[in-house]
């Protein structure tokens, strides 16, 4: 602890939200530091750039009212971090950790620095424990894990949102009961976003289970870099060392990253794609790595970021570094939310990367696999027909196309669409199968095996319940 | 030797007054003492990436020279093992700090204490040059030969009896004094040496359909793999180091997942190699840099990576390398460019890409290693590109391009229909086919290239008649047209589809990937006759022979000969028996 605080006074430049300051040669890389304005208030602010001769200063906040002759700096911490503790659930928080809802500070066990330290690859555990979400498509196609990272890529006016709430809401490891918590991040999202998650977890009880960070749409953009990671060192506190089974909501991912791109701009650094950094990769994946198991250690974090794709462009480069990094991805669709279908999710350009380690025999059903692959492909046929009809007209079909046709219509209607039910796992196989049975012959069935065509193909839905 | 840090951005860092401070040489930076290593000097100041993360640094602390480059650390206990981009190996890591990777630790990459038994080869009075074998011992499977640095040539004075020898224990000396151990460095950046390099006329066998038999890569070749996430190629390469036909495999994980390297550290001890049917791992060693861990270990890495596998490949064995993924490797470059203030080529991507990525895949080939008993070696590269967006005319995919002789081109298309693996037929392409002509015809069948040849011609006419059907609908072809499409359809699904998980299928042996071709050949031909003798398309889709040659691939080894028999017999005795009067 020092004694005297030491103010810097030599401010020679402000540029943007950055603030270059002269002869601030012990501050660290990475410090945190006060910026006292002239009318004696105080920002907060971080040196990303420290030399002999001057130190760069990242604002977290406006600039507005700073000024060169009499801003002055002062050390708060080295490296950024922040206080947590167990009571920090149920709490919530501004963008860099302070609490906002009048139950004044929290007392911290520990404090922990943001950037966390990267896992030790061979300390991790394979994800493997099958999280059941009641949605078909998730759970029937793109299976989501425990320690998982499943991003939802939405659109401007797509329900992603609502998704979200609904896996908070039904999500559960089938046949335990462990401690959970929430821990929800938002970034640039408006004040109604917020207060329509905050009114979901508190209508389903999961408010007392919930951390939640916020930095709405008007708070200021560089406070955004430090949310999501202010947001993961809690959710790692309380995963490996309060053994809580966390989840983590991260709300828009789009934003973070344009706040990323203000500062390269801000920094004069090469822009790569698009303006946004060339390090975009690199920063994003110091975020979505945090989601996992370590062995020998009860609790996990399963990350479930949200974004917005620009003009529901996939490959913008925000949705593409994030695809890289992330296990999988699920995509909602403008066409199927137009017409009326929820959840809208676009079961082809969906992915779990980590589904099949958390499928099969002893986790969810022995053909899981298998029944996806030819629900997928069916369901790809009917789709690719359905241009030809457009051109040539039903009747030019043959009479499988037809049956594609209808099976790909059906899938829509009744696989896809499900509301806001809660479906369990053996109901959205069963179902896959019912579908498969009504539409189309067995021997269009390549990617099953005989023995579960025999043991389902045509079944009622309860007789298949009994066959298990 | 010592200086100061006077600036800190991320991964950079400048230091003053470290003397005799010499390119790429390794140094230990601040308090913490991080690895870091010097890549420009200018006057007094070095600038230097770091390989670790440097929040907390302070203008001032003190940088450490070694005054080496970064040496890669060669020698018996490599396989088996996990290292970090810069070879810290990371399970001793791991019981040394935790789960997490803290800052400043070092551990040596091979155990020092652990006793291996060293059986010599060379005597006293034999002149040993470069790549001259003093000795061996058993390393799991295999035999580790203790080889003469490169660079050393001398008389023995002197070699150890048989027995047992920790890495560090003289084992040899020579006549003017120098001592050898079981252990060798090598600078990472430097290729090291060999006598001759020689033609890439033996196939890599992979196991897989769409590889082997359409386009196959050289034992000492290089492919590429380029396609958008989501597209499989993880699950090629892994599949490729299960089941390829190299004795050792290193995998690098280059700014890889951390979830899928778990995967990947949590299968490959349990998968037993289908050669030997000892633990997958024993011939493995893996480089695990995952995308968070920091950037500058993760440029290294791949060097660390291609160094073990010329160290095996000098002991002459068939090593495949698996970089997952080089435009990690790129970004890496671009970001350490970009902090050194250079001018950027492409897309912010330094000027020099193109130079480091030939000179990475130019490591590759079959050789003859130095030592007087002239040992074949050869070390395969397969570098997985990640174009963004899928764009192929980016400059990471078209520098690979420039280089690499196999390209397996991976379709986001193919993918989202599950057809896997995901490789596109029509702009995949392989410049090895000619080199290879002789080895097909001496191992698998004279006309093996014929049957290719006719089905790659089918599905180009497929795909053509597939643009008439989606204007025009099915209905507008003829009989003959309908065929090609069915065929079309049975190559794809029936030959080129592999499921990567089965347990019959995730492996396909030569002879049965010939034998479904040729299944699939006399069906078509058989088809055209009874067409051209009044069948109808509907015959030829109604026949069971159809469901028959789609479970082919399912069919286990030990039936293979009599099954492929039998459907051959069937092929040949079906005609229009069931033939209605009425068409």
């Amino acid at each position: 602890m020092e004694l005297a605080t030491r103010y810097y006074k030599s401010v020679n430049y402000i540029s943007g939200p950055l603030l270059f300051v002269e002869g601030a040669k012990d501050l660290s890389y990475g410090a945190l530091v006060d910026i006292w304005l002239p009318d004696g208030s105080k920002r907060g602010g971080q040196a990303i750039d420290v030399s002999e001769r001057f130190a760069v200063i990242q604002i977290l906040e406006e600039t507005r009212g700073l000024d060169l002759a009499n801003t002055s700096i002062s050390l708060r911490e080295h490296v950024a971090k922040i206080g947590v503790s167990k009571e920090m659930i149920g709490r919530r928080f501004n963008g860099i950790g302070d609490p906002v809802d009048g139950l004044g500070p929290i007392v911290p066990e520990k404090r922990l620095a943001l950037t966390g330290l990267p896992m030790n690859p061979t300390a991790r555990e394979k994800p493997e424990e099958f999280i059941q979400t009641g949605i078909s498509t998730i759970d029937g196609l793109n299976t989501l894990v425990r320690g998982q990272k499943l991003p939802i890529f939405s659109g401007a006016g797509l329900p992603a949102n609502e998704i979200a709430a609904q896996i908070v809401r039904q999500a559960k490891v089938l046949g335990e009961a462990e401690e959970f918590a929430v821990v929800f991040a938002a970034m640039g999202i408006t004040m109604r976003e917020a207060s329509f998650f905050i009114k979901d977890f508190e209508e389903q009880g999961a408010l007392s289970k919930t951390v939640i960070f916020l930095n709405l749409a008007d708070d200021p953009t560089i406070e955004r870099l430090l949310t999501p990671r202010c947001a993961l060192t809690v959710a790692e506190y309380l995963a490996y060392e309060h053994d809580y089974q966390v989840l983590v909501v991260l709300t828009d991912m789009t934003n973070y990253c344009e706040a990323l791109r203000e500062i390269g701009t801000a920094r004069e650094e090469i822009p790569g794609r698009r303006g946004y950094p060339g390090y975009m990769y690199t920063d994003l994946a110091t975020l979505y790595e945090r989601a996992g198991k370590v062995k020998g250690r009860k609790g996990s974090i399963t990350q479930i970021p949200i974004l917005t794709m620009p003009d529901d462009d996939i490959t913008h480069p925000i949705p593409d570094l994030t695809g890289y990094i992330t296990e999988g991805q699920i995509v909602l669709s403008r066409q199927l939310h137009r017409s009326g279908v929820y959840p809208p999710v676009d079961a082809p350009r969906c992915l779990s990367r980590l589904m099949n380690s958390g499928i099969g025999d002893g986790k969810t059903r022995v053909e899981h696999r298998e029944l996806a692959n030819q629900l997928y492909a069916a369901y790809a046929n009917g789709r690719d027909l359905r241009k030809l009809v457009a051109i040539i007209g039903e009747e030019a079909l043959t009479d499988l196309d037809k049956k594609y046709l209808k099976f790909a219509e059906d899938f829509e209607k009744i696989f896809v669409n499900q509301g806001v039910t809660n479906r369990s796992i053996s109901d959205t196989l069963n179902l896959g199968w019912n579908l498969l049975s009504k539409h189309l012959p067995k021997t269009e069935l390549r990617r099953v095996q005989k023995k579960h065509i025999d043991q389902y193909y045509g079944k009622l839905m309860d007789e298949m319940t009994n066959v298990q | 030797m010592n200086g100061v840090i006077s600036r800190i951005a991320g991964p950079a860092v400048i230091g003053k007054g470290i003397t005799g401070a010499k390119m790429y040489d390794i140094v230990r930076v601040g308090e913490l003492g991080l690895l870091g290593e010097i890549i420009r000097l200018d006057g007094d100041t070095a600038f230097i990436q770091v390989y670790e993360d440097t929040s907390g640094l302070f203008v001032g602390e003190p940088i450490q020279n070694t005054g080496l480059p970064l040496m890669a650390e060669l020698g018996p206990g490599l396989l088996a093992t996990t290292y970090d981009g810069i070879q810290r190996p990371l399970e001793m890591i791991r019981a040394k700090e935790g789960d997490f990777i803290s800052r400043g630790v070092f551990v040596d990459p091979l155990a020092k204490d652990k006793k291996w038994h060293f059986k010599p080869t060379a005597k006293v009075g034999d002149l040993l040059s470069g790549g001259d074998v003093m000795g061996e011992t058993q390393e799991g499977a295999f035999i580790h030969r203790i080889m003469m640095p490169p660079t050393l040539k001398g008389t023995v004075s002197q070699i150890v009896k048989e027995g047992d020898y920790t890495i560090d224990q003289v084992v040899c000396k020579l006549q003017e004094g120098t001592e050898l151990t079981m252990i060798q460095k090598w600078p990472v950046r430097s290729r090291r040496p060999y006598a001759r390099k020689l033609d890439p006329n033996e196939l890599f066998i992979t196991g897989q359909r769409i590889f082997d038999a359409m386009f196959p890569v050289a034992l000492g070749g290089n492919a590429s793999i380029p396609g958008p996430f989501g597209s499989g190629k993880t699950v090629v390469q892994q599949t490729l180091a299960k089941y390829s036909s190299a004795d050792i495999i290193i995998y690098i994980g280059c700014g890889e997942r951390g979830n899928e390297m778990a995967d990947v550290l949590h299968e490959f001890p349990a998968l037993t190699d289908p050669k030997t049917g000892r633990p997958l791992m024993e011939r493995t060693v893996l480089v695990a840099n995952t995308s968070n861990m920091p950037v500058a270990a993760r440029e290294a890495s791949i060097y660390t990576g291609i160094t073990l596998a010329e160290y095996y490949r000098d002991m002459g064995y068939n090593v495949a390398l698996m970089a997952d993924s080089t435009s990690r490797w790129a970004e890496a470059m671009r970001e350490i460019s970009s902090r050194l203030e250079e001018m950027p080529g492409e897309e912010g991507y330094p000027t020099y890409l193109g130079t480091r990525l030939a000179a990475f895949y130019e490591r590759a080939g079959r050789i003859i290693c130095l030592g007087k008993d002239s040992r074949n070696g050869s070390v395969t590269i397969v570098g997985a590109v990640s174009p963004p967006g899928g764009d192929f005319s980016e400059p990471v995919t078209q520098s690979t391009l420039r280089i690499v002789g196999t390209f397996w081109a991976l379709d986001a298309s193919l993918a989202n229909r599950r057809h896997f693996p995901a490789i596109n037929w029509g702009k995949s392409y392989s410049l090895y086919q000619e080199h290879l002509h002789t080895w097909y015809e001496k191992n698998v069948s004279p006309d093996f290239g014929n049957v290719v040849q006719q089905m790659m011609a089918i599905l180009q006419k497929e795909s053509e008649l597939q643009e008439v059907v989606q204007l025009v609908g099915p209905d507008a072809l003829q009989d003959n047209e309908r065929l090609v499409i069915e065929a079309g359809k049975m190559i794809r699904e029936d030959f080129l589809q592999q499921n990567a998980y089965s347990e019959v299928d995730g492996y396909c042996p030569m002879e049965k990937q010939y034998g479904i071709l040729k299944a699939i050949t006399h069906f078509y031909q058989k088809a055209q006759e009874l067409l051209k003798v009044g069948g109808t398309i509907d015959i030829v889709l109604e026949s069971p022979l159809l469901e028959t040659i789609g479970r082919l691939k399912d069919v286990m080894m030990k039936d293979w000969s009599k099954t492929l028999e039998s459907l051959l017999k069937e092929v040949k005795a079906w005609n229009l028996q069931p033939v209605t009067t009425s068409r």
